[in-house]
């Protein structure tokens, strides 16, 4: 039931995920934020195992900030697909992550990248992507809507109208979702689509 | 006593291990290293020996950021240094790993600490040369900390310190020059202790300073030559305010 989902437009990325954190038939949470900020420019897009996406998203964020330390300047967006795409890879034939990755990512001459990691280390450098049962839905919109150099306006139309596509074909759709951009102003939380406010409790 | 310094594993008679005691003195050889710990900010100050022409100095960096809170600057061997300091980034990002948390300057600096210490204790090691100053703000409590290491393991907190090169007469200038600074007399302060035994100059010293909000920030040439003309200004209207001659202290 989990849903990820990206596309690159003209000067940024902008990576979606569902929030709910599900465990068989309980909702922990609605409000679980499944992309990661990696590093200034970059975003990490997770859904899968909730153990192992937690595990492996922060121990790659881990290291890209070591490589910065180390060298002094920041991971490209590809060294860090790739470096993540082998943690998987060397994981797979042992004790295989069960995380699928959407990272987007915008570096400096290059511009904004996307990349479509599965958890059997699949690897594609793509211009929109999606995980999960949301995906059927998604792809068939981004193929019908999407063109190459999409405004922000314009996109983050196309993502609406993916989420109400989700929301109302998908037979346990999860209720919110959280937006991330990335452009060359770094990676931020751009807006959430919230059908279902978790009620504030108050302490008795 | 010459048996007794071969292997770091073996004790001298009376008490020594000469290992140790070398790798101090190759600490003394090494460049000038001052730390000063502000009320809001700590600076790391390094003696910059003379560059080679041909060299690309952007490329020699004294003074390092362990982690985004955390800073560290040494004296001695350089290359011990690379993988002393390589060692403490991985430990920053592993306890950020484990606990979700930054490390303290304290931990960091135990951890550096414990580190040289193990290689006083093993056979067919030879100790780290090298002395460090780290610096940094705790992450929540946001209280400046100075620590110094040295090869044989040792550490413990300052309000300033020198190592190195000279560090005698540094640590003597800090002692009778000491008192609670804040933003940039911090920073005067630390620059006044590498001059007593630098030459005077902005491409003769490197200087940083952290901040809590801002992080570490290497002083361009030009703001270090700012500062240096002001400490020497301030300097001659002392001396002209003084009007007389140094009075020498002399030790039998």
């Amino acid at each position: 039931m989990e849903c990820v989902f990206g596309l690159v437009g003209k000067g940024f990325a902008i990576v979606a995920a569902d929030t709910s954190a599900v465990n068989s038939i309980l909702v922990h949470k609605s409000n679980e934020d499944k992309v990661m900020v990696l590093d200034s420019h970059k975003l990490l897009g997770a859904s899968g195992e909730p153990g192992d996406r937690v595990q492996f998203t922060e121990y790659i964020q881990k290291n890209v900030h070591l490589y910065q330390f180390r060298n002094g300047i920041p991971l490209t967006t590809a060294a860090t697909a790739n470096f993540t795409r082998g943690e998987l890879a060397t994981a797979l034939r042992k004790n295989p992550y069960s995380v699928n990755i959407l990272l987007a990512g915008y570096d400096k001459g290059v511009g904004p990248s996307m990349y479509y990691i599965d958890y059997i280390a699949t690897m594609h450098k793509i211009e929109k992507g999606a995980f999960g049962y949301g995906s059927y839905f998604c792809l068939s919109m981004m193929d019908r809507l999407y063109h190459p150099d999409m405004s922000i306006e314009e996109a983050i139309e196309l993502i609406d109208k993916c989420i109400i596509e989700i929301r109302t074909r998908l037979v346990v759709a999860p209720p919110n979702f959280v937006i991330k951009i990335v452009d060359q102003d770094g990676a931020r939380e751009y807006a959430w689509r919230e059908s279902i406010k978790s009620p504030d409790v108050s302490m008795a | 006593m010459a048996r007794y310094d071969r292997a770091i594993t073996v004790f001298s008679p009376d008490g020594h291990l000469f290992q140790v005691e070398y790798a101090l003195e190759a600490v003394r050889k090494g460049n000038a290293a001052v730390g000063v710990r502000g009320s809001d900010t700590v600076v790391l100050g390094v003696e910059k020996k003379s560059t080679p022409k041909l060299q690309d100095s952007r490329t020699v960096r004294k003074i390092v950021s362990l982690d985004t809170h955390i800073a560290l600057a040494c004296a001695g061997l350089k290359a011990d240094a690379r993988v002393l300091i390589n060692r403490a980034r991985i430990e920053c990002q592993s306890h950020r790993l484990t606990v979700e948390d930054p490390v303290t300057v304290e931990y960091i600096t135990r951890y550096i600490a414990g580190l040289q210490q193990k290689y006083t204790q093993s056979g067919g090691v030879r100790p780290f040369g090298l002395s460090t100053l780290i610096v940094g703000f705790d992450p929540y409590s946001e209280k400046p900390a100075l620590y110094q290491t040295d090869p044989s393991g040792t550490f413990s907190a300052w309000k300033a310190n020198a190592t190195g090169r000279n560090s005698n007469s540094m640590r003597e200038f800090l002692e009778k020059n000491y008192k609670e600074t804040s933003g940039k007399e911090t920073i005067k302060l630390a620059i006044r202790a590498l001059l007593e035994v630098v030459e005077s100059g902005g491409k003769n010293i490197e200087i940083a300073v952290m901040t809590h909000k801002d992080g570490l920030r290497q002083l361009e040439e030009a703001e270090i030559d700012e500062y240096v003309a002001e400490i020497e200004a301030e300097k001659a209207a002392a001396e002209a305010a003084k009007k007389g001659g140094f009075c020498f202290i002399i030790l039998y």
